[in-house]
């Protein structure tokens, strides 16, 4: 019943806009991959794409072998949840769920049969025959997952579906859908703008910006290991630094920027091209008043708390950076110190040219 | 805010009713004399002048035509209506602006105009029968009301929906019957009324488009009481009101319990 999606090399306009360019994406059977990114950055379109909502422009379309490209929407056979839930208004709970099951040809008592037991297993059973207009967000999503869910689809795609709902139900509707599609197996794909909730609900995440795919991982290596500056800043590393190689001495490469020198264990970080970018997340730089200390000179500015540490604004040789420091001693703005990056947090990226 | 509204207020909206309900009583009134004239208060109560209408042939005919042309009139342009609206909406933001001010067009010209204008170009250019040039002036003039109306329906309409359902499996034109159309009901409902009533009211392009033998109500009112100053006028509005009232009711309870019969 579950099936690999895999688009190949799919661009797509509005009007003579590119809204998306040659996307190539493979998502394994039973696999849930969500597509991450800011507002225009293509995730939506994608999603759209391969519901059937809109043809793309070159490249094709696959589920299962099954090529999708030019198939109309009500014949892809695609579990949709969307964003506003878009229940049937004029249907009752259980009609809404049954409605897929109709299109299907499932006799009257069969269909009832199924789509009770669906709205079983979402908890909304004792909620059968109500109208959708009197259920909260929580159960109307729930609804439209089971509604979805029902005809057991191939592919399960939701576009942004927790948007609508307060932060505390966003937390348990996560973990409901991504045991619903664990225990179903069905291959997924998941639009968010929120990468909390990319990270925490997917097997693989696809970043995207500006209609290209960024990097298409596991959270654990975006979150750890970017590829680029784009994905670098969009997971939190806000501190990138610009380096030269001045020797290299076997695994060993020394490098400089204004104010520091460096040395960096290629076993560590992979090959080291000759000028790279140094990138941290403000814990990965530490505020140190140790004169002795090998790190980059800097002036603190602005601090603030954080909770498990203090973080500071800095200015540095390098720019202007941002550095957490310990607890135990809070230093005032103006002081003078060393900022020295944490190499297991530190990651290296090409120098992509112009910062 | 006060629990009770300001005594002020009560007398403005009291005599807002006043002024709506007056004229509705006058006519009853006068319908009702026993006189041979027009007169209120009536004087003596008779049905004779409701009676009367069904004795003068011109009347009876023309209520018929005035039904039947309002009908045909109305579901055409519903047909024409809805289908127009829907891509409206649909498509707001693909298609160009002043696509739907088009169909707000024939209100912005004087309905004598152009009911002057549809008989010069269509009835004697074209040597149409006058039935079907009724029929095709009424239709132009209720349409903007059929689109204006079920396209305030359609704005508030989510089309997620519909997409939700033909992801479902519904082909996009069942799609259309099964989910869009039962959600836009009242729309409809409203559209239905009001072309019906404007097309029954009609008088300025009937003016022109009646002619030998074909004639509608109103424009047979306004040929009575040239001749005549008795109450048949009175009792044929009283009525056409019933007559108005009860096709609302009509059309509010079968395409009122059709939608709603899944």
């Amino acid at each position: 019943m579950t099936q690999p999606l895999d688009l190949h090399a799919v661009s797509a306009h509005y009007g003579t806009t590119k809204v998306l360019e040659d996307l190539s994406l493979s998502v394994q059977a039973g696999e849930l991959v969500s597509l991450l990114g800011a507002s225009g950055c293509g995730k939506t379109t994608t999603l759209r794409l391969i519901a059937g909502f809109l043809t793309p422009t070159t490249g094709s379309i696959q589920l299962g072998g099954r090529d999708l490209t030019r198939l109309p929407t009500h014949k892809r056979d695609i579990g949709l949840v969307f964003q506003n839930y878009a229940l049937f208004p004029h249907l009752s709970v259980l009609d809404n769920v049954a409605f897929g099951l109709k299109q299907r040809g499932v006799g009257s008592a069969e269909r009832r049969k199924r789509a009770m037991a669906m709205l079983e297993r979402v908890g909304l059973a004792a909620l059968a025959d109500r109208a959708p207009g009197a259920l909260s967000g929580g159960q109307k999503q729930r609804v439209a997952l089971a509604r979805a869910l029902v005809i057991e689809p191939p592919l399960l795609m939701f576009d942004e579906p927790l948007s609508n709902l307060d932060a505390k139900l966003r937390v348990d509707m996560r973990v409901e859908i991504r045991q619903l599609q664990r225990s179903n197996g069905t291959t997924s794909v998941y639009v968010t703008h929120d990468q909390e909730e990319a990270f925490s609900i997917s097997d693989r995440v696809a970043i995207m910006n500006a209609g290209r795919l960024m990097q298409f991982d596991r959270p654990e290596v975006l979150y750890r290991r970017p590829a680029n500056t784009f994905v670098a800043r969009f997971v939190g590393f806000e501190n990138i630094i610009p380096f030269k190689v001045v020797a290299r001495d076997g695994d060993v490469v020394t490098a400089d920027t204004a104010g520091m020198t460096l040395r960096l264990s290629q076993a560590a970080y992979g090959a080291i091209p000759d000028t790279f970018l140094l990138a941290t997340r403000p814990d990965g730089l530490v505020v140190s008043t140790d004169p002795a200390a090998e790190g980059l000179p800097a002036q603190l500015g602005l601090r603030t708390y954080l909770g498990r540490a203090y973080q500071y604004q800095c200015e540095t040789p390098a720019g202007h950076l941002v550095a957490n420091g310990s607890l135990t001693t809070p230093l005032e703005a103006g002081t003078s110190s060393k900022l020295v990056p944490m190499p297991e947090q530190c990651t290296i990226l090409a120098n992509e040219g112009a910062r | 805010m006060p629990d009770r509204p300001h005594p002020i207020l009560i007398g403005v909206a009291a005599l807002v009713y006043l002024f709506l309900m007056l004229p509705l009583v006058i006519v009853v009134g006068a319908a009702l004399s026993d006189t041979t004239y027009l007169t209120f208060p009536p004087q003596g109560l008779s049905l004779r002048w409701f009676e009367n209408i069904f004795e003068i042939s011109a009347f009876r005919r023309t209520i018929v035509t005035s039904l039947q042309i309002a009908l045909m009139g109305t579901l055409i342009a519903l047909l024409i209506g809805i289908p127009a609206a829907y891509a409206l909406n649909r498509f707001r933001i693909e298609l160009p602006k002043w696509l739907g001010t088009l169909f707000v067009l024939p209100i912005l010209v004087p309905e004598i105009v152009f009911g002057f204008a549809l008989l010069k170009s269509f009835t004697v250019g074209t040597g149409a029968p006058i039935f079907l040039s009724l029929l095709i002036g009424h239709t132009l003039i209720v349409l903007p009301y059929v689109v204006r109306v079920i396209s305030a329906s359609l704005a508030s309409f989510d089309f997620s929906i519909e997409e939700a359902a033909i992801s479902l499996g519904s082909a996009p034109a069942k799609t259309f019957f099964t989910i869009v159309l039962p959600n836009v009901r009242a729309g409809v409902i409203a559209a239905f009324i009001l072309a019906f009533i404007t097309s029954l009211n009609d008088v300025s392009v009937s003016l022109f488009l009646t002619g030998p033998g074909i004639s509608t109500l109103p424009i047979q009112i306004l040929a009575h009481v040239e001749q005549f100053f008795d109450p048949t006028v009175a009792s044929v509005s009283v009525l056409l009101m019933f007559l108005t009232v009860a096709v609302m009711a009509v059309v509010e309870r079968t395409l009122g319990l059709t939608f709603l019969a899944k």
